[in-house]
């Protein structure tokens, strides 16, 4: 299990990855490096291209072009090596219904040469009381941290984990956050693909943008935010309907959205009163007004021109907002 | 694929299937890292899956049993006929049930969970972990292997014991059938798991491919009372044969060479179609 030389403290280097599926274009021209002991997010709308990229990165794909080193290793020739080494949650995984937790963990358990204890990981993602339960009876939350559990369980040096807390209960949501922030604490490398902005966030050390198969910009969270220029967020509640170009032709706006019926306006300077004052002046009123800094949402926005949200429905886009806010 | 290789040590049986299984898709012949115990807890995973939920239990053992003694409790069925050959019903349907046991298990308990497991995306999620995949389809070997075995040895000593039936004319000739047909039925089972999209479809199939298997068998009409003409057809379908030579082994000597090419032959043919079609994803 050596770490070839040349990569040290790169976990994972993609360069020029590509992979089509017909006449679609997945994945196109996409280069990033992971260091060893980050938590690297991939960030992006539904049909991005984050899925695939990382479903190369762990062999379970075989890319059309570019290359692709996991600590040292080709995912597609090497793949057992990389799976001793390589934890991976899928998207959307399930497991035999009649089979219970614990016969579930005591079997991929088996699988390695030295796994995690099955109590401690079980207690951390609070699946402590859940082991003898079919996997058929549990919730979609519960579920879904046993998944974790079992890219966890052969105690890797990367962690993929594809969408983890979607199906979540935002209490659950910051429960695996802080088991994922522990786990890096430990040395883990994770690789967290998300479509949920405040995940990125509040758990990345740095972000890839994707988009429409290609990778907008890598940063940090809050040097993506800077990108966004300016920096600032205002969210309101309008007393009645307006053209959005109202506010994209001041020179303080750089964004409109539509969440509902709030409007989120994104710029610089002097924001509010520039918001307030134009909309006053067409006989509309902001209510219920917050202000925030710019974010992830903004990085997105400005980057590809498209909302991170585009492509979800409302309720996805509230929910992910009610855990932002806790 | 012999039964014999697969019912020696879970792990000896492994290397020869997954050796077989693997070749084309071009892994490694034995994973060199993964634990030798995880094949032992897969085999134990999947024998409780089927006890959850008995498919080949009920089809494999429960059914032909019960249908013996049903058989061999009619007085009927234990008089000597000279159309049957001076046999009895009970002689006729001996072979019969022990085609049925291979039917069952290998059209129907094998094939279903695998393609199941595909459906699912449970041999894909296992594809990320050290463990091959093939090794699932290895287990489902062993498991069903092994509940044919039990079954197989279960319906000849009951109807030697408690029916009154002559031991076996030739053992080796019995054994050479049991074995050429369970290749025959579990390469074809395989076949039926690598075409199936879903577990309902391989259920549909296997079926759509029992029913005229064991008609065949004679399970509605028995072979000795079929028109020639259909008997010769009988003579070249997995069944038909596997019946003609089990019954010439139980009770006239070592059989013909003609039924065990033609099983051979299935065996041969469905395990490359199965090699050449089977998709873990």
């Amino acid at each position: 299990m050596s770490v070839n030389g040349g990569t040290a403290g790169t976990a994972i280097e993609v360069s020029h990855l590509r992979k089509t599926y017909g006449p679609t274009v997945a994945v196109d021209d996409v280069s990033f490096s992971v260091a060893e002991g980050e938590i690297f997010g991939i960030l992006g709308p539904n049909g991005a291209g984050k899925t695939t990229t990382v479903e190369c990165a762990v062999g379970l794909r075989t890319p059309d072009s570019g290359s692709i080193r996991v600590l040292g290793l080709d995912p597609v020739t090497d793949r057992e090596e990389l799976h001793l080494t390589v934890g991976v949650q899928l998207q959307s995984s399930v497991l035999p219904s009649r089979l219970r937790v614990g016969e579930i963990l005591d079997l991929y358990q088996s699988f390695y040469p030295e796994p995690a204890d099955v109590a401690e990981l079980t207690e951390a993602l609070g699946l402590g009381g859940k082991l003898k339960d079919y996997y058929k009876d549990l919730s979609g939350g519960q579920k879904q941290r046993l998944s974790i559990a079992l890219a966890l369980i052969g105690q890797p040096k990367i962690a993929v984990l594809d969408e983890m807390t979607t199906g979540l209960d935002p209490r659950a949501r910051r429960d695996t956050w802080e088991l994922i922030a522990g786990v890096r604490d430990r040395g883990v490398t994770i690789v967290l693909v998300t479509h949920y902005m405040d995940e990125a966030e509040r758990l990345c050390d740095r972000v890839a943008l994707v988009d429409q198969g290609r990778i907008a910009a890598v940063d940090t969270p809050v040097g993506l935010a800077g990108r966004a220029g300016g920096g600032k967020r205002v969210r309101f509640l309008p007393s009645g309907s307006f053209d959005d170009r109202l506010l994209t032709g001041r020179p303080e706006v750089i964004s409109v959205q539509r969440q509902g019926p709030h409007v989120l306006v994104g710029g610089s300077g002097q924001l509010v009163n520039a918001v307030i004052l134009t909309l006053a002046a067409a006989g509309v009123d902001a209510n219920d007004v917050q202000m925030e800094s710019a974010n992830l949402e903004d990085a997105f926005v400005r980057l590809t021109g498209r909302s991170l949200h585009g492509e979800h429905n409302e309720e996805e886009v509230r929910e992910s907002e009610a855990v932002a806010q806790l | 694929m012999s039964g014999a290789d697969m019912s020696g040590t879970a792990t000896s049986g492994t290397g020869r299937v997954s050796s077989m299984i693997m070749g084309p898709l071009g892994g490694s012949l034995l994973p060199a890292r993964t634990p030798r115990q995880a094949f032992r807890k897969m085999v134990q995973s999947e024998a409780r899956l089927s006890r959850r939920q008995p498919i080949g239990p009920a089809l494999g053992l429960g059914m032909p049993v019960v249908l013996l003694v049903i058989f061999g409790s009619l007085p009927a069925f234990h008089k000597h006929y000279p159309k049957l050959g001076g046999l009895t019903y009970f002689n006729i349907y001996l072979p019969i049930l022990l085609a049925l046991v291979l039917a069952a298990l290998g059209l129907w308990s094998l094939p279903t969970p695998l393609a199941t497991y595909r459906e699912q995306g449970i041999l894909r999620r296992l594809s990320t972990t050290p463990a091959p995949p093939p090794w699932v389809l290895a287990a489902q070997l062993v498991l069903n292997v092994g509940q044919a075995v039990v079954a197989l040895i279960v319906l000849v000593v009951v109807g030697i014991a408690a029916f009154g039936v002559e031991a076996p004319k030739s053992i080796i000739g019995l054994i050479l059938m049991l074995l050429v047909s369970m290749a025959a039925l579990f390469a074809i089972g395989l076949v039926i798991a690598a075409v199936s999209p879903t577990g309902q479809a391989a259920g549909a199939i296997g079926s759509a491919v029992f029913f005229p298997m064991m008609f065949f068998a004679g399970l509605w009409v028995p072979r000795n009372e079929m028109p020639s003409a259909l008997r010769g057809v009988s003579d070249f379908t997995p069944l038909g044969a596997a019946v003609q030579g089990l019954q010439s082994s139980l009770f006239n000597g070592f059989p013909s060479v003609q039924p065990v090419l033609v099983l051979l032959a299935y065996a041969i043919v469905a395990a490359v179609l199965a090699l050449r079609f089977f998709r873990w994803e």
